[in-house]
């Protein structure tokens, strides 16, 4: 642990990129902290929406365009909004949640602790790799580049898994209009 | 001559040969802040004025006539009026959420703004996946009404949020169809590639399909700016002003700010991918060089905006002509007639790209 502080460069830390960084992860912890915190469940939802919005930046300061609009539609706008529509059918929803039994609230503290630990002993262990490669590897994947790879059937290209997939979804847009569809004895 | 970009430029160098880099950057950054939403407002207020003449004109009216020359002034006598209004608290509701609410409806609004592309030189953000990222941050709005509608705490506010949702969500599908039809046509998803493939002719000419795409895009783009017929989630006569109707003063006009200038983006966007955003009216032929020179000289901010506000009228007249349709012809509408369409308008529209054009090439 100590030997991985050390060598870490503090002084070259305060580039735009890292400020900007630092910035959206302290969005992303607050945010996700207070969404857990939170006894309200509609603000809970709103403080995982601003979380899920900065990870969209994060992956935007990795110019990874492709990722940060498709968890913006994806997670911010389709499955946030079905959660919030979800929250909204909750009765008494503006009162405050059940409080946490104290021995739930220890379980949950000792394994987020024990993640913590677990992520920290990985990061000293295995390096991060240099990012100017890592840069020009993002920098290359553009829409025709991820079409190609799921449309392809080439050695790494998925078209397989993609076509499972569309498969697997319109089962459950069919599955989802039977169980809307009202009966006609009802 | 009549372009922007030379400014831009001199603004660049002027501020690089007197700066470090970084601070450049962060002064460019600040005055592009700065110009886009001293934009957004100026385009909100122009709106305003625009809706209010053409509205009473239809309705056979002068409409406001007193400040200024034919009423000139009176969005900016509106603008400081609503300014100086009281922001009424409510007793028993989430500030919060309430107060989150209209950010992330301003937001989703801006953002989406600053993917217009106003001229040939004054971009804001050009994403390698332009249309998915207007599509994507489009979305926040939703989330926005659905939240506003529930913090106001107020029975009408709540129908009105959720036949917001319903509608956006709804319509959202076929407005993404028809872009993605023209990305098909287009080959690219870069919002300026879109503009340069139609540099010759512009999209609307090249393919008959794109006429389909782009009446469905300007039905549904006009349904997610919830204005009439589709005007169901701030009904009046029905609900009295819908999930707004809690804000007071400026709060209340940011949320009709944000309303007029996706009325603009929905318009701006459909420019850019059917009727060749800045790019000037061209007959791609021998004999209409002429014809095309003269068009060129013709500043492109200035086509865009004309463009873009043709379809603004094009929104307003279908707004003041047709009478408010229900809910379930609204959904009905959209589930029934317009997604099929579109769907299978993308299905002709790729074999028109991939056999019907190399065919005749």
């Amino acid at each position: 642990m100590a030997e991985y502080l050390t060598s870490i460069d503090f002084a070259g830390l305060f580039t735009a990129d890292n400020i900007v960084f630092f910035i959206l992860s302290a969005v992303i912890l607050v945010c996700g902290f207070m969404s857990v915190a939170s006894t309200k469940l509609l603000r809970a939802a709103t403080y995982l929406f601003f979380t899920l919005f900065a990870v969209a930046g994060l992956y935007l300061t990795l110019s990874y365009e492709f990722i940060a609009a498709v968890q913006l539609s994806v997670y911010a706008g389709g499955i946030l909004v079905l959660l919030i529509f979800a929250i909204m059918l909750v009765k008494n929803l503006g009162t405050d949640t059940e409080t946490i039994s104290y021995v739930n609230k220890t379980i949950a503290g000792l394994s987020a602790l024990a993640g913590t630990v677990f992520a920290f002993i990985t990061m000293s262990k295995f390096r991060f790799i240099s990012s100017e490669g890592a840069n020009d590897a993002a920098a290359k994947v553009d829409m025709e580049m991820v079409g190609q790879t799921l449309m392809g059937t080439d050695r790494y290209q998925y078209l397989l898994a993609f076509e499972a997939v569309s498969i697997l979804l319109l089962a459950c847009i069919v599955g989802s209009i039977v169980i809307a569809t009202k009966s006609k004895e009802d | 001559m009549l372009e922007v970009g030379g400014i831009l430029s001199w603004i660049h160098e002027a501020l690089s040969s007197a700066c470090p880099e970084w601070l450049t950057l962060l002064i460019e950054y600040v005055l592009i802040g700065v110009g886009f939403l001293a934009l957004y407002a100026l385009i909100a207020l122009i709106l305003i004025l625009l809706e209010r003449k053409i509205c009473a004109y239809y309705q056979c009216r002068l409409g406001p006539m007193r400040a200024g020359f034919w009423g000139l002034l009176q969005p900016l006598a509106d603008m400081f009026k609503i300014l100086m209004k009281e922001i009424i608290p409510l007793l028993k509701n989430d500030k919060f959420l309430f107060f989150t609410a209209l950010f992330l409806v301003i937001m989703g609004s801006l953002c989406t703004f600053g993917a217009l592309e106003f001229s040939k030189d004054l971009i804001g953000i050009d994403f390698n996946v332009g249309v998915f990222y207007v599509l994507a941050i489009s979305s926040l709005g939703v989330l926005g009404i659905l939240l506003a509608g529930w913090s106001s705490n107020n029975k009408y506010t709540m129908i009105g949020a959720m036949r917001a949702g319903a509608q956006l969500v709804s319509y959202e599908l076929s407005s993404g169809l028809s872009l993605l039809t023209i990305v098909i046509l287009g080959g690219t998803m870069q919002l300026s590639g879109l503009i340069e493939a139609q540099s010759e002719t512009w999209f609307l000419f090249q393919s008959p399909f794109t006429w389909i795409a782009m009446v469905i895009y300007l039905i549904a783009g006009h349904a997610e700016t919830n204005r009439g017929p589709f005007d169901l989630p701030e009904a009046e006569s029905e609900l009295t002003a819908g999930y707004h109707i809690e804000y007071s003063g400026i709060t209340f006009g940011l949320f009709y700010v944000g309303e007029y200038v996706n009325m603009f983006t929905i318009a701006g966007i459909g420019t850019m991918v059917f009727l060749g955003g800045w790019q000037p009216f061209h007959i791609n032929a021998e004999w209409a060089a002429g014809f095309n020179g003269v068009m060129d000289m013709i500043p492109t901010w200035l086509w865009f905006f004309a463009k873009a506000f043709g379809l603004v009228m094009l929104s307003l007249w279908v707004r003041w002509s047709f009478p408010r349709l229900r809910i379930d012809q609204l959904l009905h509408l959209e589930w029934k007639i317009l997604m099929p369409i579109s769907l299978l308008n993308m299905l002709l529209m790729a074999l028109w790209v991939t056999v019907l054009v190399p065919l005749f090439a």
